[in-house]
């Protein structure tokens, strides 16, 4: 499905802030593994998740998907393999369009966008009931503007924009940093609902270790631009906090650094 | 004093109305342009000093050698949309800051504008020889050809922004991270937004050059800040009269009467016989005052400076 295969990148090389972002990563997912990265900060999990995305070219390795190398295209052009969402609400939608404006551009992702009408009738009675699914009212406010939206809101739309056509892989980057301990446990729930559901391929990247155990059948974690930990199958589903902490020291060798992932 | 207000006459200023009308039109389908760039696009494009004049220069030269003027015009779109994808290219493909390209287009244009017109900086084109579309000869038709011309646009316009390729460029516009991650080539919208907007900014240099019988390589200097004021005026007052309920469709109207107040308001300028040279720098100061009110309104609300005088109020009870 994904085959991330040995990439390199370093951010400002040749000078003072030279940081060696990933450093040879290679990962291979299976269709429907749902895996979740933790690790500390720095460790490489957005940066691995922006290189997938195609945020910008990596400096060596390849990135495949469905054996298709995707490593000379822009995030623009991967697109149409993969949705995404943002660990800000604000950057997945555009605020000064409509609801439906958002969900009709989003159906599009990867096709050709020609001069036929942008939003058509029988698209606004589905995304009418696309929008029920998320409980959150939507469905009657159709044509209002996303920026009247809270953050919770926002990311649930951003949410279901990155799922209405089907992708081939779903990045999450913190998708529920930035909102309240109780609009991110709904959204999470929501994420888990349609990901189980369209039976997605995802990667989640997380800070609480907790989510991190109690989600997706896969778990990796990530130190200094590598991958240092990868569980599944039943030891993933056995695993405790205190587990991952253990496992941590063992790897790295060092106590891990965020409290916020401990108690998060 | 006495002799100075003697000597302005009411219905004077209201026989000048009609041409200060015909040319707020004209120059409103200047600011529909601007419109495209500056709100659809988030882009000051200051590509459009240069190509009001292309439009004008393209369009006389045409006429003059004894093109249709309809077909003038049109050629002079074409020019436009040629200036703007330059400026497209400019900040696109090689990395130039978008007000930086547009200024780059703008200086080249002085000299190809020249060039257009055998290098000569003034070309006239007279109605009496030349069936043209629109002249200060006849005024009431120049408004109605120019309302029409104007709602024709503002209709297609109003198409093309709602279609696939419409919707992808607002949303490159309003927000360029979306735009990519929904597989929008964010480059591809900017220059045929620039390219759109430059074309109807010649369009409309083409119409004044046969309103004005002449087209001058001077006539759009500062024609992106008339634009930004057309833009603005009209927004002000679109939003005040209706509010939310205003919908693209008539956001694009209010930029033309935002023209049309504009030229009427320069009407009354020169009637009170001020010295019309003036007038750019009231135009600055208005468009700079407008353009200040969002910010100002922010800071009503939430400052340090209020901040600090409530702060202040409190130690006091301690």
């Amino acid at each position: 499905m994904l085959y991330v295969k040995d990439i390199y990148k370093t951010f400002n090389p040749g000078t003072i802030n030279e940081k060696k972002a990933l450093n040879g990563v290679s990962l291979k997912l299976d269709e429907g593994d749902f895996v979740t990265v933790i690790g500390g900060n720095g460790a490489g999990k957005s940066t691995l998740l922006n290189a997938i995305a195609g945020v910008w070219p990596v400096d060596g390795g390849s990135i495949y998907i469905d054996n298709f190398d995707v490593t000379g295209m822009p995030d623009y052009k991967r697109a149409q393999y993969i949705g995404r969402v943002f660990q800000d609400p604000m950057t997945g939608t555009a605020a000064t369009m409509g609801i439906e404006e958002n969900l009709a551009l989003a159906a599009r992702r990867g096709k050709r966008r020609g001069l036929k009408w942008g939003v058509t009738a029988e698209e606004r009675e589905k995304y009418r009931s696309k929008l029920m699914t998320l409980e959150l009212g939507l469905e009657n406010r159709m044509t209002s503007k996303v920026g009247l939206l809270s953050g919770g809101q926002r990311q649930a739309l951003t949410l279901l924009m990155a799922t209405l056509t089907k992708p081939k892989l779903l990045l999450l980057d913190e998708h529920t940093a930035a909102l309240d301990p109780k609009t991110a446990q709904t959204v999470l729930a929501t994420t888990e609902k349609i990901i189980n559901r369209d039976g997605l391929t995802a990667m989640m990247v997380t800070h609480n270790m907790k989510d991190a155990i109690a989600h997706g059948n896969r778990l990796i974690m990530m130190n200094e631009g590598n991958i240092i930990l990868d569980i599944k199958g039943e030891e993933k589903k056995n695993l405790t906090v205190r587990d991952l902490l253990g496992k941590f020291e063992e790897v790295s060798g060092e106590a891990f650094a965020s409290d916020k992932a401990i108690l998060g | 004093m006495a002799e100075y207000l003697s000597s302005l006459s009411f219905l004077g200023l209201l026989s000048r109305f009609p041409a200060g009308i015909a040319q707020g039109i004209v120059w409103g389908i200047m600011a529909l342009g601007v419109y495209i760039t500056f709100r659809l696009l988030d882009i000051a494009d200051l590509s459009v000093d240069g190509t009001f004049s292309t439009g004008a220069a393209v369009t006389v030269v045409l006429i003059i050698s004894g093109v249709n003027p309809i077909l003038a015009v049109i050629v002079a779109l074409f020019a436009g949309v040629a200036a703007g994808t330059v400026t497209g290219i400019l900040h696109t493909k090689l990395g130039i800051p978008a007000i930086l390209s547009g200024i780059l287009t703008q200086y080249a244009l002085y000299s190809i504008n020249l060039a257009i017109m055998g290098f000569k900086a003034n070309t006239a084109v007279s109605v009496d020889k030349y069936a043209l579309v629109i002249s200060s000869r006849n005024i009431t038709l120049a408004i109605v050809v120019g309302a029409v011309i104007a709602i024709l646009i503002i209709a297609l316009l109003y198409w093309f922004f709602g279609t696939e390729q419409g919707s992808a460029l607002r949303a490159t516009g309003c927000n360029p991270e979306m735009a990519k991650a929904q597989g929008i080539n964010i480059n591809a919208q900017k220059v045929v937004g620039l390219a759109l907007s430059n074309g109807l900014v010649a369009l409309s240099g083409g119409l004044f050059a046969q309103y004005s019988g002449f087209a001058d390589v001077n006539s759009g200097r500062g024609a992106i800040v008339i634009g930004l004021a057309a833009v603005i005026i009209g927004e002000v007052i679109g939003d005040a009269l209706l509010g939310k309920y205003l919908n693209f469709a008539g956001r694009l109207c209010f930029v033309i009467i935002g023209g049309i107040i504009y030229y009427l308001v320069y009407t009354i300028v020169l009637w009170l016989k001020l010295d019309s040279n003036m007038m750019k720098l009231f135009t600055a100061v208005i468009v700079a005052i407008f353009l200040a009110v969002p910010y100002l309104r922010s800071q009503a609300t939430s400052s340090f400076k209020k901040a600090g005088k409530l702060s202040g109020q409190e130690g006091k009870e301690d």
